[in-house]
């Protein structure tokens, strides 16, 4: 019998190569272009709508459904115009984009600079209740249509304004040269006149003007996109499409994977690292994300915060073997961190290995002769807090605190310290109750380094979950975001990120990798930065 | 009986309203669900005050449970966070899990009493010892990690079965995933059935059928394992709720969307309608189950009388 | 052909001593229709023990009560003191050796922090057999007085009763796991002890109330009654024996199941907090890695597994013991 089956795989196998259409693994033998390619899912936490996606799930599906101004290269993760003609300014304040003709939705609306600017208005509309408003805060009036409390008194933001069909302007309410390149982010996509007419409609089957257009969506268990032959860009399918199908569970999704039931996997389980390569051999991916873990202090704890206190957070980081833990606990998918950007940034973007410095780098004898000149651990014991119903973060915790502990020579020093869930860990983190170090990761937006420092690290910015706060920095910051060209902007951020090396706030632990796999059916699979696949460059056979 | 039938279901009243508050008590003790919405990114304050407010999370407690019932009794069970109704997430989650928990129970009556007479009639000897040696092994190991490995091996290595489940839940891909749930109850119903077993075979009846010289078969279905089945109906009937809403590791393993998967969801995420909806028609399934037990309870033992 | 069978097995049953057997089922069968005069003889002090003294007499010479009794005690012992056997050090980790296998001096690998399994199984008995057995009688005790009692008295006590269960049984593990233990800061065990007590006692409640309808139905019960017994008379001498069977059963089992319970509570951050050991913490933490270090999970697990086997054998004699049938 299981002789039997294999012997079908195999012919399975050598039909697929001969491009002929056999009906082996459940009908889905087609090869070549009109191929469909089964994707592994998660069900979005939130509805489909751009500017209410803030996570990875529903982020998939809009990279294949929709194309903005701009869209992040998939290899190098540079921003480069899609439907943007061009954006111009003259003081980094008042842009004026121009659009490229001969784009349409896929139900032949034409994609116009309206399009955009009603879509941006609903996207940062308070009673809209988009998660990712926030990203409009730069465009003028968006106090108006956004306030901190009570109701929005205007509809619209008073710095966007329709010039004609293919061009309209956008006024900043402060100086920001590399905003061009925050919009390829989701929140910045077109939308069609349906999305507002009939708004349920639309997410049940969402019309975009990607290179896939929504065949069905069942809910909770797949959505099947199908390519767009009409699509204009230079990106289109060189598949038949995708079907994402939603997995309760990332093991789950890689046992199908190995019994071929599926042909890409973007998450391998913690449980699996250890055997993915002989499992997979080459159709193992593992490449840089734009995605740096963290543990930050809480600095509003006047223990953790005061001066002085920099000594044992700079020996934390010190007492913590990061090359051992990386190897041992996430085999090779992290890479230990050296600085609090990504490698995806590339050294012309902002990354600069080894900036840390020696506080970056293992060394028990002197983390534990900087804690004892700190004053040592406050309260003589260290608790890390994550929280235990996501990702398998009880194993590099208890492995921190091992290393911390070595170091040390006390056992006791370090213990992990689980929150039950998520929301339960956010609410702490957001009611400032967090007594020691506790777990942060973050995933970039868009790849820059502005935004891997300012929202994590400048005064009272929206994730700066430590509260941390130094005038320098936020000044070097503000320099920053004022400079004429992206190589000075660089050079400014990386000032104020010498500052996080000195102060310490958060250690810099590592940065993480995308991981995937997929089967011999199915080729040319990548990751993009945000370990997203590219969907539309898989080929079948 | 009808009387007491009847009288059974209208205590069912008391239990839901008590069952649905202490629920959404549990939830609401929870905490603030919003700032999860957001992922690893602070809430915007003025968006979460906004969903707060549509989501009648701006009310106290005292409020939002009645604000709640009153909507329960209009047939709406509130939205799910990912904007889609509890109600649709029900009617899609338990059948499934209906079809799931019926193919554990069949396989606990089954093999259970089955392995349970066997061990129970043969005390001692070999297949006594398995069956013992089966049961440790069942308690002792995660359903994870037995769930996993029967589905590495069957359905991966051997590939005698699909590895997951289909949406559409076929009935033979189910099969091994409602073994795997039923195994740590197997092994109760198992011990149970083989000591009741064992206990009545010695009772005078036992020996005067015997003596009379009934077949041995005859004996032991009519005889012996009806009186021998109060204990083990009393567990199933317990365990089906437990099934239901405990078969959390189960369809993560299987990829089967029921509700064990639902609640994990609607619990991790702190989302009281999908939590307390679930529950309630949980604790539903309850009662019907253990007032068909105690129904039973008059079949299998004819002195027991319900006025 | 089919006959011989069943008689067999009841007179022929058991691991002990044939003489005491045949001494104990002639005493019985007396005491099984307890409510009758005292037997006349049987008993070599003259006067008639308790049902519960005579157990004792019999439990002291089966054997399997003895093995099991020691396996009992020995874990006792490396639970309260576990240097006895083990002189490392639970927490020491040397990560450059995680999910290595047996090593000289180290019998059963490391586990993924490269701690040493050995230890750590040595060390976990103390928190899991606390967990396990404190759990196990708590919901033993609470489930089968109220069950009884539910059972015994019938009408309104029962229906109360009944649907209390009903409401704690809706209540999911999960949930209830996050919420308890959310709010009970305490590092010790007794809040996970709590917890499971509260979770557990409903499902024990529902099989003593099943057995004690039947067992009150049973002649010798209606007998005593018109003979005039009092309620906790009745329900002491006469129901308890015939419906504790069922009872002990679900309990011994329900031991490994609360002692993987804890696990479960632990994995998801509710139950206990580091640095305590425990089977179930390294069970669940060794579950994810079961493919490529299987030894991470056998010896804790194997360890749980001798655990409930003593108590399950345990539970047999002392079922056993009680059972006036097996006399």
């Amino acid at each position: 019998m299981p002789t039997a089956a294999r012997v079908q795989r195999a012919v399975c196998l050598a039909g697929a190569l001969a491009l002929a259409a056999t009906a082996c693994g459940g009908g889905r033998g087609a090869t070549g272009g009109s191929a469909v390619v089964s994707a592994s899912w998660g069900d979005p936490q939130n509805p489909l709508e751009p500017a209410n996606t803030n996570e990875v799930q529903g982020g998939k599906v809009l990279e294949m459904l929709l194309r903005g101004l701009k869209r992040y290269n998939p290899r190098t993760g540079a921003a480069e115009n899609v439907l943007a003609e061009k954006i111009v300014t003259t003081d980094a304040r008042h842009y004026t984009v121009r659009l490229r003709p001969g784009w349409t939705f896929s139900n032949g609306e034409p994609v116009t600079a309206k399009s955009f600017v009603d879509a941006w208005n609903y996207g940062a509309l308070l009673t809209n209740k988009q998660k990712n408003a926030p990203f409009f805060q730069y465009i003028d009036g968006f106090e108006k249509v956004h306030p901190d409390k009570g109701a929005p008194t205007a509809k619209t933001l008073s710095g966007l304004s329709v010039k004609d069909d293919r061009t309209f302007t956008v006024t900043l309410n402060q100086k920001f040269s590399t905003w061009p390149d925050t919009l390829g982010y989701a929140a910045f996509m077109p939308l069609p006149q349906s999305f507002f007419r009939d708004h349920a409609g639309w997410l049940a089957q969402p019309v975009g003007n990607g290179p896939y257009r929504v065949d069905s969506y069942d809910k909770g268990t797949v959505l099947r996109m199908r390519k767009w032959t009409r699509y204009p860009g230079s990106d289109p399918a060189r598949n038949g499409g995708i079907d994402l199908r939603v997995y309760t569970d990332t093991d789950t999704a890689y046992t199908d994977l190995q019994a071929g039931n599926l042909d890409v996997v973007d998450d391998i389980p913690a449980s699996q690292l250890k055997n993915v390569r002989t499992d997979l051999g080459k159709r193992y991916i593992n490449q840089p994300a734009g995605i740096i873990q963290t543990l930050a202090f809480p600095m509003y704890d006047p223990r953790w915060g005061r001066p002085g206190m920099e000594k044992v957070r700079r020996g934390l980081s010190m007492a913590i073997d990061r090359e051992q833990i990386t190897r041992e606990i996430f085999q090779h998918t992290r890479t230990p961190a050296t600085d609090w950007t990504s490698p995806v940034l590339g050294e012309k973007g902002g990354h600069k290995p080894g900036l840390c410095g020696e506080a970056c780098v293992f060394a028990p004898a002197k983390a534990r002769q900087l804690i004892k000149e700190g004053g040592g651990i406050p309260g003589g014991r260290l608790t890390i807090a994550y929280n235990a119903d996501t990702g398998s973060h009880k194993d590099w915790v208890d492995a921190v605190c091992n290393s911390i502990n070595n170091t040390l020579g006390n056992d006791r020093a370090c213990v992990g310290n689980p929150v039950g869930t998520f929301a339960d860990f956010r609410n702490k983190i957001s009611a400032r109750q967090m007594t020691g170090p506790f777990r942060s990761g973050w995933q970039m937006d868009y790849p820059l380094i502005q935004n891997f420092l300012q929202p994590l690290y400048y005064t009272n910015a929206s994730s700066n979950d430590g509260k941390f706060s130094d005038p320098g920095f936020d000044a070097l910051v503000n320099q920053a975001n004022a400079a004429p060209d992206t190589r000075q902007a660089v050079a400014l951020f990386q000032d104020a990120e010498r500052i996080l090396a000195r102060k310490m706030p958060s250690i810099p632990l590592w940065y993480q990798n995308g991981s995937g796999g997929y089967t011999e059916r199915v080729r040319n699979v990548t990751l993009n930065p945000f370990s997203v696949p590219v969907y539309n460059e898989i080929t079948v056979g | 009986m009808g009387r007491y039938v009847i009288r059974r279901l209208l205590q069912m009243i008391p239990v839901f309203i008590g069952s649905t508050f202490l629920i959404f008590l549990m939830v609401y003790a929870l905490g603030d669900p919003v700032a999860a919405m957001f992922g690893e990114r602070a809430p915007d304050p003025a968006t979460a005050a906004q969903i707060r407010h549509d989501l009648y999370l701006d009310q106290p407690l005292w409020k939002q449970y009645p604000h709640y019932m009153g909507q329960i009794f209009q047939g709406n069970f509130g939205i799910a966070f990912n904007g889609r109704p509890v109600t649709e997430l029900m009617a899609a989650a338990f059948p499934v899990t209906l079809r799931l928990t019926l193919i554990a129970v069949v396989i606990e009556m089954v093999v259970g009493i089955a392995l349970g007479v066997f061990s129970g009639l043969r005390r001692g000897r070999s297949i006594d010892t398995t069956v013992l040696v089966l049961t440790l092994i069942v308690v002792s190991v995660p359903t994870f990690v037995s769930g996993y490995l029967l589905q590495f091996v069957f359905g991966v290595k051997l590939e005698w079965a699909a590895p997951t489940v289909a949406f559409e839940t076929p009935l033979n891909e189910m099969l091994l995933p409602g073994l795997v749930l039923a195994l740590v109850s197997l092994a109760y119903v198992t011990r149970l059935t083989r000591t009741s077993i064992a206990e009545n075979a010695r009772a005078d009846y036992i020996r005067t059928a015997v003596a009379k010289g009934l077949p041995r078969r005859r004996v032991i279905t009519r005889h012996l394992l009806r009186n021998s089945l109060i204990p083990v109906v009393t567990f199933i009937g317990t365990d089906i709720g437990a099934l239901m809403g405990g078969a959390i590791v189960t369809e993560r393993i299987f990829n089967i969307h029921g509700v064990g998967f639902q609640l994990y969801q609607g619990i991790l995420r702190q989302n009281s309608p999908t939590v307390v909806g679930f529950v309630t028609i949980l604790v539903l399934v309850f009662l019907i189950a253990n007032l068909l037990v105690d129904l039973l309870y008059a079949v299998l033992d004819p002195r027991i009388r319900y006025a | 052909m089919p006959e011989p069978h069943v008689p067999k097995e009841a007179i022929g049953h058991g691991d002990g001593g044939t003489a005491a057997l045949a001494i104990g089922e002639a005493e019985s069968l007396e005491r099984a229709h307890a409510a009758g005069p005292p037997p006349p003889g049987g008993a070599p002090t003259g006067r008639p023990r308790s049902l519960w003294s005579d157990a004792w007499h019999d439990l002291r010479r089966n054997p399997v009560f003895v093995l099991s009794a020691l396996v009992i005690v020995f874990l006792v012992v490396i639970a309260l003191w576990p240097q006895l056997i083990a002189t490392g050090n639970p927490y020491r980790a040397d990560l450059a050796k995680a999910q290595q296998g047996a090593a000289p001096g180290h019998p059963f690998g490391y586990d993924l922090q490269g701690r040493d399994v050995y230890t750590r199984v040595v060390y976990g008995a103390r928190a899991s057999i606390t967990v396990g057995t404190c759990a196990t009688a708590g919901a033993a005790l609470l489930g089968s007085l109220l069950g009884g009692l539910a059972g015994f008295f019938g009408g309104w006590w029962d229906a109360l009763l009944s649907r209390l269960a009903d409401i704690f049984f809706g209540i999911p593990v999960l949930l209830g796991g996050l919420v308890f233990l959310s709010v009970v800061t305490s590092t010790t065990v007794w809040p996970v002890v709590g917890f499971i007590v509260l979770l557990g006692w409903p499902q024990v409640a529902r099989i003593a109330r099943g057995s004690v309808v039947t067992a009150k139905q049973n002649d010798y019960v209606q007998a005593a009654r018109a003979l005039g017994a009092g309620n906790g008379r009745m329900l002491l001498r006469h129901i308890a024996p015939n419906a504790v069977a069922p009872v002990i059963v679900v309990a011994t089992i329900a031991l490994g199941t609360y002692i993987a319970l804890e696990a479960t509570l632990s994995y998801l951050g509710a139950g206990l907090k580091p640095p305590t050991v425990s089977w179930g913490i390294d069970i669940s933490a060794a579950s994810t890695h079961i493919r490529n270090a299987p030894h991470m999970l056998l010896w804790p697990a194997g360890a749980l597994s001798l655990t409930v086997l003593a108590f399950i054998m345990l539970g047999d004699a002392v079922r056993d013991a009680l059972d006036p049938k097996l006399r």
